[in-house]
């Protein structure tokens, strides 16, 4: 495998979903390749940073906005 | 994707019922993911904002036709992502990528050009709201229809045949656009993240 098939391969990798086979020779030219190894390593990272990443908090204005919406369709008491 | 209630089932039991404070406490819930969705796909928060209102009440509306096959909050989604995507059908003035036009890659394109070591912990160089900001713009400077694919994928774990189905897109389209995004995010995260 060489340096462009790893891109391709990436999520499949990534998310658990490649052949075995074809793991097989990402993993070995990872074990060659310092650049893909990094790339593989940094792309994991970002997946896990967002996956993990819990939103911000919703702006008081909105989340004052959205209430009053509810409570006029819904009868219901702000909140 | 957001923490469940444990008492989610019973609490749309409740809400179905017509009981309202039920209905709220899930809206008080999932009302900050529900916005980031609407913000990711949208990128404006006046839509934004448009959708978060809208999802929830048509969710009240129709919550007899949640039949529970997926989580409560899978179904509020979906139609969050429907909101948002008509809401940006509307904008003709909007220049960017449509969500559904083929997009090209160059074979030079896919290669990856940072190649520096991040920390082993990276989450742990910034206090959780900086990261949180952080994120959070480098996502939202993503052409739209990467960030899209990149949002329901790997922020609210949808699968890849969920998001093409959503997005009315081919599974090898939603692969190469979530690849795309993802090496965009990681080059873009560099900068915060790199060692040394």
């Amino acid at each position: 495998m060489n340096c462009q098939e790893v891109i391709r391969e990436l999520n499949e990798y990534l998310d658990g979903e490649l052949d075995p086979t074809l793991r097989k020779g990402l993993e070995k030219h990872l074990s060659q390749c310092a650049d893909c190894d990094i790339v593989v390593d940094t792309t994991r990272k970002t997946i896990d940073l967002y996956c993990n990443c819990a939103p911000l908090p919703l702006p008081d204005d909105v989340r004052e906005r959205l209430n009053r919406a509810l409570a006029a369709k819904l009868g219901l008491q702000n909140r | 994707m957001p923490v469940h209630l444990e008492n989610e089932a019973a609490l749309v039991t409740e809400a179905k019922t017509g009981n309202a404070e039920a209905f709220a406490t899930l809206v008080h819930q999932y009302d900050r993911n529900i916005y980031r969705v609407a913000l990711n796909i949208t990128g404006n928060r006046e839509d934004a904002e448009d959708v978060l209102q809208e999802s929830f009440l048509k969710a009240y509306t129709n919550l007899k036709r949640f039949k529970g096959d997926s989580r409560f909050y899978t179904w509020l989604v979906r139609i969050a992502v429907n909101e948002s995507l008509m809401r940006l059908r509307k904008r003709r003035s909007d220049r960017s990528v449509p969500l559904d036009q083929p997009i090209e890659m160059a074979d030079q394109e896919e290669l990856p050009r940072e190649h520096q070591s991040w920390d082993p912990n990276p989450e742990q160089r910034y206090a959780q709201r900086e990261l949180q900001e952080i994120l959070a713009r480098e996502l939202a400077r993503l052409e739209p229809a990467f960030r899209t694919v990149v949002t329901l994928r790997d922020l609210e774990n949808l699968s890849t045949e969920e998001t093409a189905e959503l997005l009315d897109l081919s599974v090898p389209a939603v692969k190469s656009r979530l690849l795309r995004g993802r090496l965009k995010l990681r080059e873009r995260l560099n900068r915060y993240f790199k060692q040394g």
